[in-house]
């Protein structure tokens, strides 16, 4: 059990990354990746949303739209509103959050919370939680995937941010200024991720 | 005559000069995910089109009754709702596309296109405007994920077009163009995750260099 937490949680991180590996969530990884401490707030507020959405919405699809029975079989399916019901649990949720976070923990919401409000219409949020269902996780399960997705997040935004840095000061042809020579060094930290495919299966042997 | 030289203008506007993937960078999750062959940027393009056409006549519609305090939610209500009616279509009738797109089919919703074009166009325009826009911004958006898809379907697995008879029902089944001979080693590397993004490096350097001025590049090309 352990060792299978173990392993998707080190999948989720290192092998489909999903910056890197799954091109989900660019936007903010092109966008905020400039400076490393807005990566990392963004990072860490991505995976704070990406845990609190799957706790919430695993078991709405599980007990709501398409529950089972002992026996497994369907009691009713509703799971055609699950693009809908997802979108609008996260978007209440990070107003919840945001909400929450301003009255109780002013720290956190002073560096989280501009982040906040751009997390809605992150594709890593609605991918993630459901991936999860389509990849049939149990609750735990899920939640370590979610986890997982979040420091993978971190981990690309932060190594990115450093290459940046770098890509930044170089001098580049006029037509690749800015966002091109960008991409490009993105294709090149991504190869470096490619070097982990494999590794997860023979360290934990799932 | 004025008149209809705008109405042209706004629909001609997403394919070139305000490009949303090339040169407004939106919606760049899906293009880099689902080019791996072109056949799946055509029908990712067609979607993402539909939705857009429709979300944006809708929200036109309802831009005076939506309050501007919960015009986010409003908007992702209509759009999810637009995106559930293509994904049950797609399930449906191209069950092929239904497979290769996954679970990008549902993150149409939030597809920064829709919104940033709902939030920019639709809220301020009118109804017959903002579907010229959602037209144009859509045949952009396929227009780009078609390239890109050749380019990388081409390079890295020798073939065009594979898998476009489920689109296309009359096609043979099995349908491709084989361009690069069988005898080439296909250059794999292009069709997963680094290719993508080289491959749109490169193509939004290509637009930066076909819209900028002549006169502005030669003054360059002389400092440098």
């Amino acid at each position: 059990m352990a060792l299978k937490l173990a392993s998707i949680f080190f999948t989720m991180i290192l092998v489909d990354n999903y910056v890197l590996a799954k091109f989900l969530g660019i936007c903010p990884f092109l966008g905020v990746s400039k400076k490393l401490d807005s990566a990392v707030g963004m990072s860490l507020a991505v995976t704070f949303v990406m845990v609190v959405a799957t706790a919430a919405t695993w078991p709405i699809q599980m007990f709501l739209l398409t529950p089972t029975d002992a026996a497994g079989n369907l009691k009713w399916d509703m799971g055609y509103l699950q693009t809908i019901v997802f979108i609008l649990i996260i978007a209440i949720l990070v107003q919840l959050l945001e909400n929450v976070l301003k009255k109780y923990i002013p720290a956190l919401y002073k560096s989280l919370g501009v982040y906040l409000p751009l997390i809605t219409t992150n594709c890593t949020i609605l991918g993630v939680t459901i991936l999860n269902i389509d990849n049939g996780y149990s609750f735990i399960e899920a939640i370590v995937c979610a986890a997982g997705a979040g420091i993978g997040f971190l981990v690309a935004m932060v190594l990115f941010s450093g290459v940046r840095r770098r890509v930044e000061q170089a001098v580049t042809p006029k037509c690749f200024e800015g966002l091109p020579i960008t991409l490009v060094a993105a294709a090149i930290t991504s190869l470096s991720f490619m070097g982990f495919g494999g590794i997860v299966e023979s360290i934990f042997g799932v | 005559m004025s008149n209809e030289n705008s109405k042209l203008k706004i629909l001609t506007n997403g394919i070139l000069a305000e490009n949303p993937v090339l040169r407004l960078v939106l919606g760049t999750c899906p293009t880099l995910a689902v080019t791996t062959m072109a056949s799946n940027g055509i029908g990712m393009g067609l979607a993402a089109t539909f939705v857009l056409l429709c979300s944006n006549i809708v929200i036109s519609a309802l831009r005076k009754i939506i309050p501007d305090q919960v015009r986010i939610p409003a908007y992702i209500s209509v759009i999810a709702g637009f995106v559930s009616v293509v994904q049950m279509l797609v399930k449906a009738f191209v069950p092929s596309l239904d497979a290769s797109l996954g679970v990008y089919l549902p993150l149409i919703v939030v597809n920064c296109i829709i919104l940033g074009r709902a939030e920019m166009f639709a809220s301020k325009n009118n109804v017959l405007d903002s579907a010229l826009d959602g037209i144009g911004m859509g045949i952009g958006f396929t227009i780009t994920l078609t390239i890109m898809g050749s380019i990388r379907e081409i390079l890295g697995a020798g073939t065009w077009m594979a898998g476009l008879d489920g689109l296309l029902p009359f096609l043979p089944a099995g349908f491709k163009i084989q361009i690069l001979p069988a005898s080439i080693d296909p250059f794999s590397l292009m069709t997963s995750a680094p290719g993508g993004f080289f491959v749109f490096g490169i193509l939004m350097a290509a637009a930066v260099y076909l819209t900028t001025p002549k006169a502005a590049k030669t003054a360059e090309g002389g400092e440098a």
